[in-house]
């Protein structure tokens, strides 16, 4: 049963980490139809970029949770900021393409964020440092689960119910529902769809690094490639949720990180990545529009 | 958007007055941005082991400069593309007409296949064998196309076929010893049924849903070559795989490396061959009316399932091919040589050449395996500057280098009114 319990909770912190991944995915496909590949490369930004500024902390001799304050504001407005830049820079000349020129574009942008963080900081594993302070109160259940897993899974619950919170209440939460129902609909009935794409990308962007950071105190070690492997996993779970579905993106990675999780302590840990993919086919087999995903079968 | 907006007379005088000031102050707002985004991954470095932190300050300028630079060109290009759109259209249908003129394509192509034949014998060893992985992924490239260019099925695990021709050739010949002749028909057959076989599942699915599955396809027989240990050797792969045999005659690494390269012309002549006849057949025809419409397509009495399995078993038969040309030409795979980079290479091939076009794909194939080994100069910035140029290509012309034109057939009055 202890077993059990542990690989259960593994596949909640897993799911939770895939999940504010795979919103960001979700989101953009929602109003752009893009699979926007760099997006596991943001996360991989916000994971580097909340290491610099806390080791930087660190020297200049700061410690405990003002460290992972500041690291983690910093590192979610720079993520903010790249997302903004990248969707300006490799998608918003690209509206009017065919649909393949935005994916090519996104996977060229993907290659040459992960070359740019290479080049200008290292390719080896960084140590990242562990910037949950301990507490008496994380001390007092960790019997039953662990520090991290258990921020990891507050965190990502709290971010996703204020999500859809914004989605449903908000103006602009409307204005985005709106646009990606019917993006030509919305503009007649004056939606500022540049700013509601740019704030799409804010968001997502925003959610990949803090999963970013969520993910690197917890594994402990970063390099340049992490995005990718997360960015395909992520993209896994939107896809098995539905695609464009934000619920059905929540769903599918907690789906897909049980999966990984029962998967690797049941039958072999060597085939970790397999037994989300395996699981994603079987699902779409029966599925194909996912999980919770809107039907488009359409037949003669 | 907004056709309230089109009034060019009344803005362009006094913008004219201010010249380049605009693009000034926008270039400059927008190298101050890309300095601040920059800035931590730029700059800063820490040293988290002897706690140092190494400040870069010469980067950020230089970015500065750059994106400054870059920004105003930019600017300027957009200026002056705005009114000259119509002139870069006659250029184009130019660029086509030449193509099109026997005068000058028959030179030209006469031109091309005796540079293709004296090449080996001038060039050297290393450069054959660079010109040889070129004319895989050619080969790759207009496989590729059928299932992307024409009958518009998204494939992200292309790789996989490539894999499936590569091990097949290893396996086989390792446990049998079968040879290079056998095996070429081999492995393309093998790569043709698991072609079908991720076919069959994914023929429910649609666009994006399509190319998730076919990358996990691609991820799970990578995964499990690289696991099953007992099957595929790991990750440590196989090594000596033979080079193909000329009649039993021995050759030495330079003579073989030659003989590869004409297999290769060859087949990549048949190659474009066999696709130029399935373009214009009616099973191609059926590919680009499911690529346009599949609902139109069906209402049209096309069998969906069946050209969608055709694509899936074509394309990867000439995947299977290069598969076991690779294995042959390097005598050594491991699952290392089949990741995701590898199908997002020959994706961007296949986009990039403009898709469903078999000049496009093979210009574009050349010129990315080509380019970046002789810019090797640039070692460590290639796959930078790669992923930059994916971009760039994409804004300039979405349509690819040489997007298709489809055929037209006309229609002649004066015919009909003779006879009548």
């Amino acid at each position: 049963m202890n077993f059990f319990w542990d690989l259960f909770l593994g596949g909640l912190t897993r799911g939770s980490i895939y999940a504010l991944i795979a919103l960001g995915y979700t989101m953009v496909y929602g109003i752009l139809q893009l699979i926007n590949f760099a997006h596991g490369e943001i996360y991989m930004i916000g994971a580097f970029t909340a290491l610099i500024v806390a080791s930087v902390l660190t020297m200049k001799g700061m410690t405990g949770l003002s460290v992972l304050m500041v690291a983690g504001v910093v590192a979610v407005l720079y993520s903010a900021a790249y997302g903004f830049t990248v969707e300006k820079i490799a998608y918003k000349p690209l509206r009017q393409a065919s649909r393949l020129s935005p994916l090519i574009s996104a996977i060229g942008m993907s290659i040459f964020l992960q070359n740019y963080v290479m080049l200008a900081q290292t390719s080896d594993f960084l140590p990242f440092p562990n910037l949950i302070p301990p507490s008496d109160f994380l001390d007092s259940i960790s019997h039953l689960i662990g520090p991290s897993d258990f921020i990891i899974i507050l965190t990502s619950t709290i971010v996703m119910i204020s999500l859809s919170l914004l989605l449903k209440f908000t103006k602009m939460g409307k204005a985005m529902r709106a646009t990606a129902q019917d993006q030509q609909m919305a503009l007649l009935a004056g939606v500022n769809i540049n700013r509601v794409i740019s704030i799409t990308f804010i968001i997502g962007s925003s959610l990949a690094a803090l999963g970013g950071i969520l993910i690197a105190s917890h594994v402990g070690r970063i390099n340049f490639y992490i995005g990718f492997n997360a960015g395909i996993k992520a993209f896994t779970a939107a896809v098995l949720g539905g695609i464009g579905s934000i619920p059905g993106a929540m769903l599918g990675a907690l789906a897909l990180g049980m999966a990984e999780s029962f998967g690797t302590g049941y039958i072999s840990s060597d085939y970790e990545s397999v037994f989300a993919f395996a699981f994603l086919i079987l699902i779409l087999i029966f599925k194909p529009d996912g999980i919770l995903g809107r039907s488009s079968q359409q037949k003669v | 958007m907004a056709f309230w907006d089109d009034h060019p007379s009344k803005k362009s005088k006094s913008v004219f007055h201010m010249k380049f000031a605009e693009e000034i102050k926008r270039s400059i707002y927008v190298a101050l941005w890309l300095m601040l985004l920059t800035f931590p991954i730029i700059v800063i470095k820490v040293n988290t082991i002897d706690n140092v932190i190494i400040w870069r300050w010469s980067n950020i300028a230089g970015i500065g400069l750059a994106s400054f630079l870059l920004s105003f060109f930019w600017q300027l290009y957009l200026r002056k593309k705005a009114p000259e759109k119509g002139v870069a259209m006659e250029k184009e249908s130019f660029f086509r007409r030449l193509l099109e003129n026997p005068k000058i394509y028959r030179p030209a192509l006469i031109i091309i296949a005796s540079c293709a034949l004296v090449f080996p014998f001038i060039a050297s060893h290393y450069q054959i064998n660079v010109m040889t992985t070129a004319l895989i992924y050619v080969m790759l490239g207009l496989g590729l196309n059928i299932e992307v260019g024409l009958a518009g099925l998204l494939d992200l695990g292309y790789v996989a076929f490539y894999a499936v021709g590569a091990y097949s050739y290893a396996l086989l010949n390792y446990h049998f010893g079968l040879g290079f002749w056998i095996l070429l028909p081999a492995g393309a057959l093998l790569a043709a049924l698991f072609g079908i076989l991720v076919g069959l599942p994914v023929l429910r699915l649609s666009g994006d849903y399509l190319a998730i599955v076919t990358l996990a396809f691609a991820e799970i027989l990578r995964l499990v070559l690289e696991n099953w240990n007992d099957f595929s050797f790991g990750p440590s792969g196989i090594s000596n795989i033979p080079r193909p045999g000329l009649f039993g005659i021995p050759l030495t690494p330079e003579q073989s490396a030659v003989y590869l390269y004409f297999i290769l012309i060859a087949l990549c002549l048949l190659t474009i061959f066999v696709i130029y006849r399935l373009q214009h057949s009616r099973i191609g025809r059926a590919w680009v009316a499911m690529r346009e419409d599949e609902l139109a397509c069906q209402a049209m009495g096309i069998d969906k399932t069946k050209a969608k399995l055709a694509a899936f078993a074509l394309g990867a038969t000439w995947a299977g091919m290069a598969g076991v040309l690779f294995a042959a030409k390097t005598t050594f795979i491991n699952p290392a040589s089949f990741t995701f980079l590898e199908s997002a290479m020959i994706l961007a091939i296949v986009v990039l050449g403009g898709m469903g076009s078999i000049l496009g794909v093979i210009t574009a194939a050349l010129a990315i395996i080509l380019l970046p080994e002789y810019l090797r100069v640039f070692s460590d910035y290639r796959m930078i500057l790669f992923g930059a140029a994916l971009i760039l290509v994409m804004i300039f012309r979405p349509g690819g280098l040489m997007a298709e034109k489809r055929r037209q057939y006309q229609f002649h009055h004066t015919d009909i009114e003779d006879k009548t």
